[in-house]
């Protein structure tokens, strides 16, 4: 028997860090799966949420992130191979010009 | 003593430690194998919370393809490790001031839900293919439409990569 709360912890606590992973490094890959880390978050809090109301809606919602998850990851790695050919690194503080 | 409450505490520091050592590694390889080891302590959370579906999801789509991708790039760049360039000042000591208001907020919110309703895990026979064939029916009944725009959605970001890394003949990129 565990409480929802502590689910809930959990969830804030790896949204957090994946925050943390976007603010702070600097590698435009490292970023990325720090965007994926905090969606991991919100899913657990959303499966949390479904078993406490028994409900299979939020488990559906899980399920659509993941898929918005794997087209963002698609196109996101795209737009990095594309920049890294362009200006030879993936350094996020280097790709501060708008133009190419 | 409480063995679900043990199995959480566990699995609730490897998650932990798992999602620290992403942050932290200097190699990004190194990085996207921790985060696999943490998608996979979510996948055990999702058990433990009665939802197999999204558990064995989470381990195939996730921590296979999406991962595996992530893998692919980081190799085909060989930007494992960046040389070191100078940052921006104070703007480590920032982002640690703005994740510690962060983590402060979602505290508070939490202890102010105070959601003590508890869960125990499901009986193994709700792991079994009932509880699917409910979620299917949820799924192809009330959420047709959210399903149906999922599939563009998935053919949009296929052509989208496709076309953000072709290489024409003779033109640039």
């Amino acid at each position: 028997m565990v409480p929802v709360s502590y689910y809930l912890a959990v969830s804030g606590i790896l949204f957090t860090i994946g925050a943390m992973g976007v603010l702070i490094r600097r590698n435009a890959l490292v970023v990325f799966m720090s965007v994926e880390l905090m969606l991991n978050a919100g899913n657990l809090a959303f499966v949390a949420f479904a078993r406490m109301h028994n409900t299979f809606s939020g488990q559906l919602f899980v399920f659509f992130v993941m898929t918005v998850a794997a087209a963002e990851v698609a196109v996101g790695l795209a737009l990095i191979v594309a920049i890294f050919r362009t200006k030879n690194s993936i350094n996020v503080d280097q790709l501060s010009s708008l133009k190419g | 003593m409480n063995w679900d409450l043990i199995v959480f505490l566990v699995l609730a520091v490897v998650s932990v430690a798992s999602a620290v050592g992403m942050l932290t590694s200097r190699n990004g390889i190194y990085a996207a194998l921790f985060l696999v080891m943490n998608f996979m302590t979510v996948a055990l959370f999702y058990l433990t919370l009665g939802a197999p579906f999204i558990a064995l999801s989470q381990v195939t789509v996730y921590a296979g393809a999406i991962m595996v991708l992530f893998l692919f790039v980081v190799m085909l760049l060989g930007a494992e490790k960046l040389p070191p360039t100078k940052t921006l000042p104070y703007q480590r000591v920032t982002a640690y001031i703005l994740g510690g208001l962060l983590l402060v907020e979602v505290a508070y919110w939490i202890w102010r839900g105070a959601l003590t309703e508890m869960i125990s895990p499901p009986p193994a026979s709700a792991n079994l293919s009932a509880s699917i064939q409910a979620m299917s029916m949820t799924l192809f009944q009330d959420y047709l439409l959210p399903f149906e725009v999922t599939s563009v959605l998935l053919l949009v970001a296929m052509i989208g990569a496709i076309v953000l890394t072709i290489r024409q003949k003779g033109g640039r990129s």
